[in-house]
């Protein structure tokens, strides 16, 4: 017992005070997007369209010779940043990428602003770029994309929300990291967050993984259990878009998308999986937006 | 009353005693079969072909000397054009003592007499096999749907169960949706009371048909989606295929990416095995060591991430190598947080071993005896809990690899032991890694021709390689047509071999012991489904 009680002390007091000291992301964290227009004119004054040529999964296009990246889609592995001749396009460290809307997850080029502060804002990933780049240097505050919170229920909802994790065929790595939020550095039940076992005793559907034939049914026999009102979240990039199986079709499985076709989604979180910090930035500024109001 | 047993007993005791004394395999002629080591790539015409007689001599005197079956699947024959349900049945044998795998091939058409009775470790890959391709194991003990991938036929969970018959008798039925956040699956179970006669697992809900895409799809969208296999072996799935398209495209990975890579390996296995050690204390009410435990793991994690941004390791392994790489500083700083971490882990699990309460609750829960482990074809950590002396990052070490942490072993196979294994494994690979940071060698992380893999690989030609994940042995295998695409690709998760040990593992425990049996195992359900 006293050993137990020792032990306590040694492991000390390790919950995080987000939201009031914000989260400091390792250097390389592939984090929000951001193509600076500046710079984005192409080679010997032609549209170059490498970084859409790099990415893997179309989650970059070109529109009108300009790239579009689509946060839903997109898995941050870092390939078109690494594929930029003018490092116009970075992936910043900041992790607040959730949005109610998802066409405001399409990051289009956009002019470069340094911050107020010169300590101010986040820094561009680590490792994909030339580690002498002068671009190290710069920082990047980046506007808030939009974010309604569910306003129309907040007396219902504010300070206890309750969410029915479904995993549709996700890998596990997003469900791995929602679990965390339960952990004591993120501690989201001293929000009023907690999952619920029950869809009976759920405010919100928070979806994991892209949705093969399979598991339709499932998710909306669940959907259905819940009492109203209610809102689903869309975690990662397989369950916004279907993720790196989007618009694959067989026999075996018949078409992967994401959640949209099935169900209404109310919140999309994006990543590959996000990282917990997105996750829990998501759901204060949802539920409980005067939380994190800086 | 006794549930009907999926096993046979005969010879299990022979192999498991082999596996036990490690002795190497008699009356096998090696020259019968084609042998390849790890990672290694041979022309499809090199497989030997034989008649279904003797492959089935020759796979069962393999299995009852101790030899084990890593990947068994069927591939359309095509090239006679005589029949359309003509088909290589291959088989991929781990010969864990010469160091090497033995590859056979057997033509089959429409039926063949199920191995299954002979050799219970094929009962999944016959049952796949079936539903794949309908190619039907005469006489399998147990034919019901694995994966549910046929549109007309029945939709997930809808299959007969085995059932228990018996006044008092009573069925648990427990998902698809469980009660935490956990992947979906279907558990059955016949209970007398609360002891548990049977537990039926029906999965194929996470089926989302990755062995087929990764066959059609344009090779530059591959990697995102092998990464994706199973989202905790990340790197264990990334690494298997990265191995397999070096091979295939005379590519050869750098001694730093390979360093690079077993870090990384090492930092998964590190996070996982934490995790469950505190989903175990979790699951008897321990609350110590579940808190701390479950905070260790994100520390882990966040190795991971301060290696290559993501804590899943994300983009860090292409063929090649790896595409980030360890400064002094950030090598010094992983060195560091290694030691801290290892020291909060040893703290938080310390607590298990020293309350009695909570030992009497792991202590001869859920054994799956050694006997058991070896027939069912177990791998991994769970194998070696009950004794067998399995692990390939020692019987088949990929090249240019530092000497891997110790193998170690428990014999009791309980939860205590598989706890206990766990526990071992996080010293070891702690240490592995602290000792590789400080001894990595220098040069490139990265082939300067990686991306070769986009290219046609070596046409005609079949690679197989293995990966010792946290869980236990990945297996990638990969044929290639004439025109250098992949003809067929298989995945064998360790879940797809681990499940029917788990379900063993219940027999006669407290229903109420299952989520405790189950996170000692920790399976993967998408990694079973792929």
């Amino acid at each position: 017992m006293l050993e137990i009680f020792l032990e306590r002390f040694r492991q000390k007091s390790r919950t995080a005070a987000f939201p009031r000291d914000l989260p400091s992301l390792p250097p390389r964290f592939r984090g929000r997007p951001f193509i600076d227009t500046g710079r984005c004119d192409g080679v010997a004054g032609r549209e170059c369209g490498f970084c859409a040529a790099a990415c893997p999964l179309q989650a970059l296009l070109l529109e009108d010779g300009k790239p579009a990246l689509d946060m839903g889609m997109c898995t941050f592995c870092g390939e078109c940043a690494r594929a930029c001749p003018k490092s116009a396009l970075v992936f910043t460290t900041d992790w607040r990428l959730a949005s109610t809307i998802r066409k405001a997850l399409v990051v289009r080029p956009a002019a470069y602003q340094a911050p107020e502060r010169p300590d101010a804002g986040q820094t561009a990933s680590e490792g994909l770029t030339s580690p002498n780049s002068p671009d190290n240097k710069r920082r990047y505050a980046l506007p808030e994309l939009p974010l309604a919170p569910v306003t129309a229920l907040d007396s219902v909802f504010a300070r206890s929300f309750r969410l029915r994790q479904v995993t549709a065929a996700g890998c596990g790595a997003c469900e791995a990291d929602l679990n965390v939020l339960g952990t004591l550095v993120y501690d989201m039940e001293r929000f009023g967050l907690d999952f619920v076992a029950s869809p009976r005793h759920a405010d919100a559907i928070i979806l994991t993984g892209p949705l093969p034939r399979n598991i339709q049914t499932a998710l909306k026999d669940c959907h259905a259990a819940m009492p109203a009102p209610k809102v689903v979240m869309a975690v990662g990039a397989c369950a916004i878009s279907g993720g790196m199986f989007r618009n694959i079709s067989s026999a075996a499985v018949g078409s992967v998308q994401g959640a949209s076709p099935h169900v209404d989604v109310n919140l999309f979180i994006p990543g590959c999986p996000p990282h917990p910090w997105t996750t829990l930035d998501a759901l204060l500024r949802f539920i409980a937006p005067h939380s994190v109001s800086e | 009353m006794s549930a009907a047993s999926i096993t046979t007993t005969t010879r299990r005791d022979a192999v498991a005693r082999h596996l036990l004394s490690g002795g190497t395999p008699e009356k096998i002629s090696p020259s019968d079969a084609l042998p390849l080591r790890n990672g290694a790539t041979a022309p499809l015409d090199a497989v030997p072909v034989m008649d279904f007689a003797s492959f089935r001599h020759w796979l069962t005197a393999l299995l009852s000397a101790g030899c084990r079956i890593t990947a068994f699947f069927a591939v359309p024959r095509g090239d006679d054009g005589k029949d359309d349900a003509s088909f290589f049945l291959y088989a991929v044998v781990a010969d864990d003592n010469a160091g090497l795998l033995r590859l056979a091939r057997v033509g089959v058409c429409g039926a063949y007499p199920s191995l299954t009775r002979d050799m219970p470790a094929l009962h999944l890959f016959e049952r796949v096999i079936y539903e794949k391709w309908g190619l039907l194991p005469e006489n399998h003990p147990w034919l019901k749907p694995v994966r549910f991938d046929n549109p007309t036929g029945p939709a997930a969970g809808e299959m007969e169960f085995y059932r228990i018959a018996g006044d008092e008798v009573h069925e648990v039925s427990v998902g698809p949706i469980h009660a935490g956040v956990i992947e979906c699956g279907h558990f059955r179970f016949q209970c007398l009371g609360e002891e548990v006669l049977h537990l039926e697992i029906s999965l194929g809900y996470h089926h989302r048909g990755v062995e087929v895409l990764l066959t059609g799809m344009a090779r530059s969208r591959l990697l995102p989606l092998v990464e994706a296999v199973a989202g905790d072996s990340t790197v264990a799935h990334t690494w298997a295929c990265c191995a397999l398209l070096e091979r295939l495209s005379g590519v050869l990975p750098t001694s730093r990416g390979q360093h690079l890579r077993a870090l990384a390996l090492e930092l998964e296995r590190l996070a996982c095995h934490t995790g469950d050690l505190g989903a175990i204390a979790g699951d008897v009410g321990f609350l110590p060591t579940s808190a701390y435990c479950g905070r260790l793991r994100g520390d882990w994690l966040n190795l991971s991430a301060m290696l290559c941004g993501s804590r899943f390791s994300r983009s860090m392994i292409v063929p090649g190598g790896a595409t980030f790489d360890v400064d002094a500083a950030l090598a010094r700083d992983l060195v560091n947080k290694t030691r801290q971490t290892l020291r909060d882990v040893e703290g938080a699990v310390r607590l298990i071993w020293i309350s009695p309460s909570v030992m009497s609750r792991l202590t001869g829960i859920g054994i799956l005896p050694s006997t058991a482990a070896a027939s069912l074809g177990i791998v991994g950590m769970a194998a070696r809990s009950s004794g067998l002396a399995l692990d390939v990052r020692h019987s088949h070490a990929l090249t240019d690899l530092p000497e891997p942490p110790a193998m170690c072993t428990k014999k009791n196979g309980d939860v205590g032991a598989r706890a206990a294994l766990r526990h071992t494994e996080v010293q070891s690979s702690a240490a592995f890694c602290a000792n590789l940071l400080e001894n990595i060698p220098s040069g490139a992380i990265c082939a300067p021709n990686w991306r070769n893999f986009t290219r046609p690989l070596a046409p005609e030609h079949i690679a197989v390689a293995l990966v010792e994940s946290w869980r236990g042995e990945v297996c990638h295998v990969a044929l290639t047509d004439a025109k250098g695409d992949f003809a067929a690709y298989a995945i064998v998760d360790p879940s797809f071999h681990n499940w029917a040990g788990l379900a063993y593992a219940l027999r006669g425990q407290q229903i109420s012991d299952f989520p405790l049996c189950n996170k000692s195992f920790n399976l993967s359900y998408c990694g079973h489904d792929l």
